[in-house]
């Protein structure tokens, strides 16, 4: 008995980084190989989105380039920008996406405390983090960048060899914004205890994608395409010469990209984005070494504790007390959770955001000014419109309603086991997501036809639609929500990119899709009807299809609750 | 007052509970025995209703839990062996949603809660976000949850796990208070010491099924052994299967 429980005397061998790394890849691997009803479906599913997915940014890509490069003088340059330019995104982008990844990596993960307890060096826990972070905050944006690098590669003729050249100039590139966030991270977990980081860092990510994309919006780079902006040719070639920010590693490694393409032998770019990766993993490693135990000691500490906005509870009371008693505390619950997790709310400033984009291009539609632009076009574009607000809808109940049943998930136990009536739990739900999205789309809708100026029947229909549109989409929501539930999820945020979010915004588009088509014959009439000076009024065509859009919007929401219901009635904790 | 009929889960090919057989009459503190992974958290899970039986009934007063659950439910209290709350709400609000849950609210709510939060030490903390309790204090809040409904059974599972010394005796002794007043309790433990101390009967699990039940004294004699604890009873039962295992692992 005593060999095997005496204390060792040989000092302990430091683990390889694969080794500290193996929870990691094989909890991977099992998932992946997991076996259980609908696998192969969503497989095919999903290789099926992926590749239709890259064969559009391709194309895309494709096309631009194989233009440009038909451009005499200027077109090899403005490729190289347009790469640099991406690649400056892509920086921004994993500049705040690692940003919270290394919270999660560095400081809250579950195996922390293991890795922390064992005798494994400081450089290695370091090394070994640093890799799971850039996995972790990087693959979407590889994604993206694989089918984009192989347009150029086709366009400029790279040759064999230009895969192994995009991977040399991307891997550096990947590891810079890593150090960086990693480093601030540790940065503010020593100022800040680490939950109250991650929101202020769930705050300044969004606050700051928002800001982003506002103002590339209202700097409106359309104008940029036009030729009245620039005085000379000489003007537009020097400012496409010149290196956009020459100090940053998406310049480095757009030109070492087009150095190989474009035959130019410069082993700057090389250097520079090497040696830079390099030194920044040694300053990212002595500031490890140097802050990394005190900030993880912090990070144990430091959850919310007293509640914050209590002003507008009385409210809320006053407004749900007419409910009983379990309905109104169910609202009441799901409210609370909502506005007291940052990561949540604050989702509503991106979403804010992309509405003022959103009203802003509508708004900077160049219908109304200069030359009469034809009625039918109006129409048409108010015609469309309801499309592109149904969409904008679906993705909002994509974010916030199709999470809903998932994040009961630890606490199902207690629903389970209490005499609650799933079809109450399901009616909460229902209406919690319903209401806030009928008021959003009705504003949405409203707004855009009148800035478009629509017609009263345009301005009638698209509100019919759009409300029995919004009714049917959050029933979807939260009917493949049950079908599809990620109860092991903690962050919300993910649950949408899951496979049933995928199948759910498909669906959602069908269904707008068939409403759009359905409508088109009555709209059709009505501008066929405007066209020979007739006065619009309500036609057998116009009734027929609008109770063929009732009863598929109908269906589209009965169905999808009574299926969740089932779902939920039959599911096991 | 809690009444099993044949009732059996599987989970593919694996057989977690084998039907089962078992009453726990009104007014008695139910023991629940057995080794890791032999159908305790299983077997509990489906009388609270939260897993649904492959085959068999859970009888719950006279109503059958998956046929009148909403009735089933109303009377039950179930406190599990991980104590998951809501981190986002305070522990009175967990406490209010939870009454709510069984249709309970008003005033006599409030100095329920007040009641159970003053008995298990948590008043303190009433108003601050269960995020940051500790394991200890969210078990006490899952059981005070258990109380609020005023239940008629409780089923427990593993009810020490978290608890300090004073709360464990607290527990113990409200349990009998409980059970006293005509409650009944079916709670299922791996500290002997407690069950022994506490329990009207046991039953104890292997394998899926019951392989004894009885008072103490009943055990005994199914073991022709008059001076056995529950400890030795346990391990002679159950084959000793864990006291060897360890102590091959420890090259005794």
């Amino acid at each position: 008995m005593g060999v095997i429980i005496a204390a060792s005397q040989v000092p302990p061998r430091q683990p390889s980084l694969t080794t500290i790394l193996t929870p990691k890849w094989r909890s991977m691997l099992s998932r992946i190989r997991r076996r259980d009803s609908g696998t192969s479906t969503r497989l095919l599913l999903l290789t099926l989105v992926g590749l239709g997915f890259w064969s559009a940014i391709f194309g895309i890509a494709f096309r631009v380039l194989r233009y440009f490069r038909g451009v005499a003088d200027i077109g090899n340059l403005v490729a190289a920008k347009l790469l640099g330019i991406i690649l400056l995104a892509f920086l921004a982008i994993l500049l705040l996406s690692n940003l919270i990844t290394a919270l999660s990596t560095f400081f809250l993960a579950k195996d922390l405390d293991l890795m922390v307890g064992a005798p494994v060096d400081w450089l290695r826990l370091y090394l070994a983090k640093l890799g799971e972070t850039i996995v972790h905050s990087s693959w979407m944006v590889i994604l993206v960048a694989i089918p984009i690098f192989t347009a150029y590669g086709i366009v400029f003729e790279g040759g064999l060899f230009f895969p192994f050249v995009a991977m040399a100039a991307v891997v550096p590139f990947l590891v810079v914004p890593a150090v960086l966030g990693s480093a601030l991270t540790l940065l503010l977990v020593n100022v800040f205890p680490a939950r109250r980081t991650r929101d202020l860092l769930s705050l300044i990510a969004i606050g700051a994608a928002g800001g982003v994309v506002l103002l590339l919006r209202l700097i409106r780079p359309e104008q940029i395409a036009r030729p009245e902006g620039f005085r000379n040719l000489l003007d537009f070639i020097t400012l496409l010469r010149a290196p956009t920010n020459p100090f940053f590693p998406s310049e480095w490694a757009s030109e070492m990209v087009m150095n190989w393409l474009l035959r130019v032998a410069d082993p700057l770019p090389i250097l520079l984005l090497w040696t830079t990766a390099g030194a920044f993993v040694v300053f990212g490693a002595i500031m490890h070494r140097e802050y990394y135990l005190p900030g993880f000691s912090k990070a144990q500490e430091g959850a919310d504790r007293f509640v914050r906005g209590k002003a507008w509870q009385g409210l809320a009371d006053r407004l749900l007390g007419a409910l009983p008693a379990s309905k109104r505390e169910f609202v009441l619950k799901d409210l609370r959770l909502f506005f007291r997790d940052t990561t949540q709310w604050s989702q509503l400033i991106l979403l804010a955001v992309l509405l003022v984009v959103y009203l802003f291009n509508i708004q900077a539609l160049q219908l109304f000014s200069g030359e009469q632009v034809p009625f039918f076009l109006v129409t048409l574009v108010v015609f469309l419109n309801q499309g592109l607000a149904g969409f904008v809808l679906a993705a909002i109940a994509a974010r916030f309603i199709f999470p809903s049943i998932s994040l009961e998930g630890r606490q199902m136990w207690l629903l389970r086991s209490s005499p609650l009536d799933l079809r109450a739990l399901m009616w909460s739900k229902y209406w919690i997501g319903t209401i806030p999205l009928l008021v959003l789309a009705l504003i949405l809708t409203v707004t855009t036809n009148a800035l478009l100026q629509a017609s009263s029947f345009m301005m009638l229909l698209s509100i019919a639609t759009i409300t029995l549109f919004t009714l049917a989409v959050s029933a979807m929501a939260l009917g493949f929500g049950a079908l599809y539930p990620q109860f092991e999820t903690e962050n919300a945020a993910q649950i949408p990119t899951s496979f049933g979010g995928l199948v759910f915004m498909m669906t959602t588009i069908s269904l707008l899709g068939l409403v759009i088509v359905v409508e088109a014959i009555p709209v059709t009439g009505y501008l066929r009807a405007r066209q020979f000076g007739m006065t619009e009024g309500i036609t057998p065509e116009l009734v027929l299809a609008m109770g063929v859009v009732v009863l598929v919007c109908a269906l589209a929401t009965v169905i999808p609750l009574r299926v969740g219901l089932k779902r939920m009635g039959a599911m096991e904790f | 007052m809690i009444r099993l009929h044949n009732l059996t889960k599987q989970y593919g090919d694996f057989t977690a509970v084998d039907h089962i057989d078992l009453e726990v009459p009104k007014g008695e503190l139910f023991g629940f025995l057995g080794p890791n992974g032999a159908g305790k958290t299983t077997t509990l899970r489906m009388i609270a209703g939260i897993l649904r039986p492959t085959a068999g009934t859970v009888t719950i007063g006279s109503h059958d839990i998956h046929r009148e659950p909403l009735v089933a439910k109303a009377m039950l209290g179930f406190i599990p062996d991980r104590p998951f709350v809501y981190d986002k709400l305070t522990g009175g609000e967990f406490l209010r949603f939870v009454a709510a849950l069984y249709g309970q609210d008003g005033d006599a709510v409030e100095r329920r809660i007040d009641e159970l939060l003053d008995l298990f030490e948590l008043a303190p903390w009433k108003d601050e976000l269960t995020e940051s309790y500790s394991h200890g204090m969210r078990q006490k809040l899952i059981i005070s949850s258990a109380l609020v409904h005023r239940p008629q059974v409780i089923v427990v599972d593993e009810p020490m796990v978290g608890l300090d010394p004073r709360s464990a005796r607290l527990l113990k002794d409200l349990f009998r208070q409980y059970v006293d007043g005509g409650g009944t309790i079916l709670v299922s433990t791996h500290t002997l010491e407690v069950a022994e101390a506490m329990c009207d009967r046991i039953a104890i699990i292997q394998h899926g099924h019951i392989i004894a039940s009885g008072t103490l004294d009943e055990l005994r004699r199914q073991t022709a052994e008059d001076q056995l604890s529950l400890e030795e009873l346990f391990l002679r039962l159950t084959g000793g299967a864990t006291v060897r295992e360890l102590h091959q692992i420890l090259g005794d």
